[in-house]
């Protein structure tokens, strides 16, 4: 561990956005804008049943009744939905059945960004579903957690092939009418991946998928549907990147996780989508909605966040604790550099008798970044004896950033404990000069310590994760400082 | 031949916030000497370690310093770091999270690094850890902590010496490094440095006090007075300024001070 630590850090020589590159292939796109036939021609496309279309039109017109959020402590400039792409799938002339199926040079995209989709050669133990421009472009290992019952493919499979499934659970979390980025996510989500966990079943590996934007002009619309059925266990990861471009670019994902009576759901995020240049040109808008249900007694959803990229981020996994004795948990590392905004946090609704959760967010920025905190615990009339902890720490390098925190606490329940602490600190001068005196430099001194600052988020991560998690983090400071 | 000083300080005025501290200060330093500096408090001797290490809140105004005959004050600290000059802090600084295991490892590659040497594989870098903390006597917990998070005066002292042990300097600096030691820990931390040091390894030992003296035994006392070295003996001058404390030092660079002024005139 401790080698692939050095490796890391030796790895580390530029703070370039290294997973800028455009692949060269050729995409199926619908024109731009957005409209009833756009939402129908998107259905069609995917030979979806007749509920999902209905399900994708109802939000839709929902969505033509909504204004975009204002309430949010970022600064964004007017998105023009008519001149966005909403659907752009990498053509494939068959679906992919084996892996000689899919188009060598998307193989080789997810080869460049260090996703191995060839499974022999893979010996992690990881499976990965592989999203590109909306469409999933490869799954691994799905015989081998056939055999366990465990469904883990794209969500347009899902749809063909468990729609009992997907129907009694899509929306349950987080329905059409949630806010104007779910609800358009609603109407015009194109693929993501889908996951159900049966009773008893630990997942024996790491589930995982990589999100990758790659056409122009191009919105991102995944839907993410995860279901723990009662005493299950699942990891899931997931990471994204894209190209550099001097537009800005829409992400509105939908991420939802169902866990039954005494299931676990870890999920975990190292968001590293292409945060624009140094001058603040480009980069995506990364609009999240992720929200999970404790739905049974006793059970557990864990989110970490590691947000690296993007120009703008507003997102708030959160959970609704409704089964008795539920957890949920947020851990969360944040980065703004230059001139990157996030507005993140999580919502923690205690509805069931002694549920309890913990927050814990740290937020470093840097340059002109601009960091804020927002988190909502609520605890209900009946969370008898509900618990929270929560702890929201900021680092600022520099003295042009910013950091802000907006914690929201509503108590409904006299017998509720909670608590919440804050910091603020700036990595000191006399602390860079001690590393400097034991010929550490820097740049070096910076990593250590920012890493040293999201330790306790880190080590949330699963382990290959918390690597690569690292080396973003020193990657993105990078020429912060000095 | 010049080459046979490890340290040569010339001439050397360096100020703080444009006030000037050192005021003209001469030293040499030859391989595997011990130099202890003493004087009162607010004489320079603090600056004269920021200016070794390359801190940036002083400013060198006139004078040289080489080290091995390269020009010093061209290098940036961690150069200096990698080649050989260590500064045991008077204040050794906490950095929370970052464990003295990740830490020192850093440290050691960078310097291997520097000295075109390949990393420590994992094994040998903690078989040195723990050979080296058996030396300098400083509890295994320690080292599995975050940096100086939570030690006390005397733990953080002892792991500036643990440091020394795993970076092997040519020059240490110790900066009041008895400052805050009751009289075993000052003992564990002298032997340190005693069994650490190599026959080529030089030491300045920047002193208030005698009583380091009577463990780490110096080969030259200087007296720093006014940002200048006003008197330089052997052992023997440590002992005395014990028994008779600065005052007579201040009066005698006082009067030598106001000849020389009288005799610009």
């Amino acid at each position: 561990m401790e080698n692939d630590q050095d490796k890391v850090l030796d790895e580390v020589t530029s703070g370039e956005y290294k997973y800028g590159f455009v692949t060269d292939i050729e995409t199926d796109v619908i024109p731009a804008g957005l409209n009833e036939d756009v939402v129908r021609l998107i259905s069609s496309k995917k030979e979806e049943p007749e509920w999902l279309l209905e399900f994708r039109l109802k939000a839709f017109r929902h969505w033509q009744t909504m204004k975009m959020p204002q309430w949010a402590n970022l600064k964004i400039p007017e998105i023009h939905y008519q001149d966005i792409i909403f659907y752009a799938a990498p053509r494939q002339k068959i679906a992919p059945s084996s892996l000689s199926d899919v188009d060598p040079e998307l193989l080789r995209t997810f080869d460049k960004l260090g996703i191995p989709l060839e499974e022999q050669k893979h010996l992690t133990g990881v499976a990965v579903d592989a999203v590109m421009d909306s469409i999933s472009v490869k799954t691994t290992f799905r015989e081998t957690l056939a055999e366990m019952g465990i469904i883990f493919c794209s969500f347009s499979e899902a749809v063909k092939e468990h729609p009992t499934l997907v129907q009694k659970y899509l929306a349950s979390v987080v329905p059409h009418t949630d806010n104007f980025f779910a609800t358009l996510n609603s109407a015009v989500f194109s693929d993501g991946s889908f996951c159900y966990i049966p009773k008893g079943v630990r997942c024996p590996m790491e589930l995982s998928t990589y999100f990758r934007i790659n056409a122009s002009n191009t919105g991102q619309f995944e839907r993410t549907l995860l279901i723990a059925d009662e005493e299950s266990y699942v990891s899931y990861l997931e990471g994204c990147t894209a190209p550099m471009r001097d537009e800005n670019q829409l992400h509105a994902a939908v991420v939802e996780i169902v866990a039954e009576r005494g299931a676990e759901v870890k999920y975990s995020t190292v968001q590293n989508w292409y945060p624009g240049d140094k001058e603040g040109k480009g980069g995506i808008f990364n609009f999240v909605t992720k929200r999970g249900l404790c739905k049974g007694d006793d059970s557990k959803i864990s989110w970490t966040q590691v947000e690296t990229g993007s120009a703008v981020t507003w997102k708030y996994p959160s959970c609704i604790l409704r089964g008795d004795n539920s957890i949920g948990e947020f851990y969360s590392v944040a980065v703004t550099n230059n001139h990157q905004q996030a507005d993140t946090g999580t919502k923690m609704i205690h509805i069931g008798k002694n549920t309890r959760s913990t927050i814990v967010s740290k937020g470093i920025s840097a340059g002109f970044g601009q960091n804020s905190y927002r988190g909502l615990v609520k605890v209900l009339k009946k969370a008898q004896g509900a618990r929270n902890f929560s702890q929201c720490d900021s680092l600022l390098l520099g003295d042009k950033c910013g950091a802000h925190t907006f914690p929201y606490i509503e108590v409904d329940n006299p017998s509720a404990i909670v608590e919440h602490e804050a910091t603020t600190s700036r990595i000191g001068e006399d602390q860079i000069f001690y590393c400097n005196q034991r010929g550490i430099s820097t740049e070096d001194a910076i990593g250590l310590i920012v890493n040293g600052y999201a330790r306790e988020v880190i080590n949330k991560l699963p382990m290959e994760f918390a690597v690569e998690a690292q080396k973003l983090l020193q990657i993105s400071l990078e020429g912060s400082v000095g | 031949m010049k080459n046979d000083f490890l340290l040569q300080i010339k001439e050397l005025k360096a100020s703080i916030d444009n006030k000037e501290i050192l005021k003209g200060l001469n030293l040499e330093v030859k391989p595997g000497e011990i130099h202890a500096i003493m004087g009162p408090n607010g004489s320079g001797k603090s600056t004269l370690a920021s200016v070794l290490t390359g801190r940036e809140i002083a400013t060198v105004t006139h004078g040289t310093v080489t080290f091995e005959g390269r020009n010093l004050l061209e290098m940036s600290p961690e150069e200096r770091a990698r080649e050989g000059i260590f500064l045991s802090f008077q204040y050794p600084i906490e950095i929370p999270g970052v464990s003295m295991v990740n830490f020192m490892k850093t440290a050691i590659n960078e310097q291997r690094k520097h000295r075109g040497q390949d990393p420590l594989s994992a094994s040998e870098f903690l078989r040195q850890m723990r050979e080296k903390k058996e030396l300098v006597e400083i509890d295994s917990a320690l080292t599995n902590r975050s940096v100086n998070e939570g030690f006390s005066g005397g733990e953080k002292k002892k792991n500036e010496i643990f440091q020394m042990a795993m970076l092997e300097p040519r020059l240490a600096l110790l900066d009041e490094t008895d400052s805050g030691l009751d009289i075993d820990a000052l003992r564990i931390v002298a032997n340190g440095v005693n069994k650490i040091r190599r026959p080529d390894t030089s030491v300045i030992v920047i002193t208030h006090y005698q009583r380091l003296l009577d463990y780490i035994v110096p080969d030259h006392v200087h007296v720093l007075y006014d940002g200048r070295i006003v008197r330089s003996a052997g052992p023997e001058l440590a002992l005395e300024l014990e028994e008779r404390g600065y005052d007579w030092i201040r009066k005698e660079a006082e009067v030598s001070a106001e000849s020389w002024t009288t005799g610009q005139k």
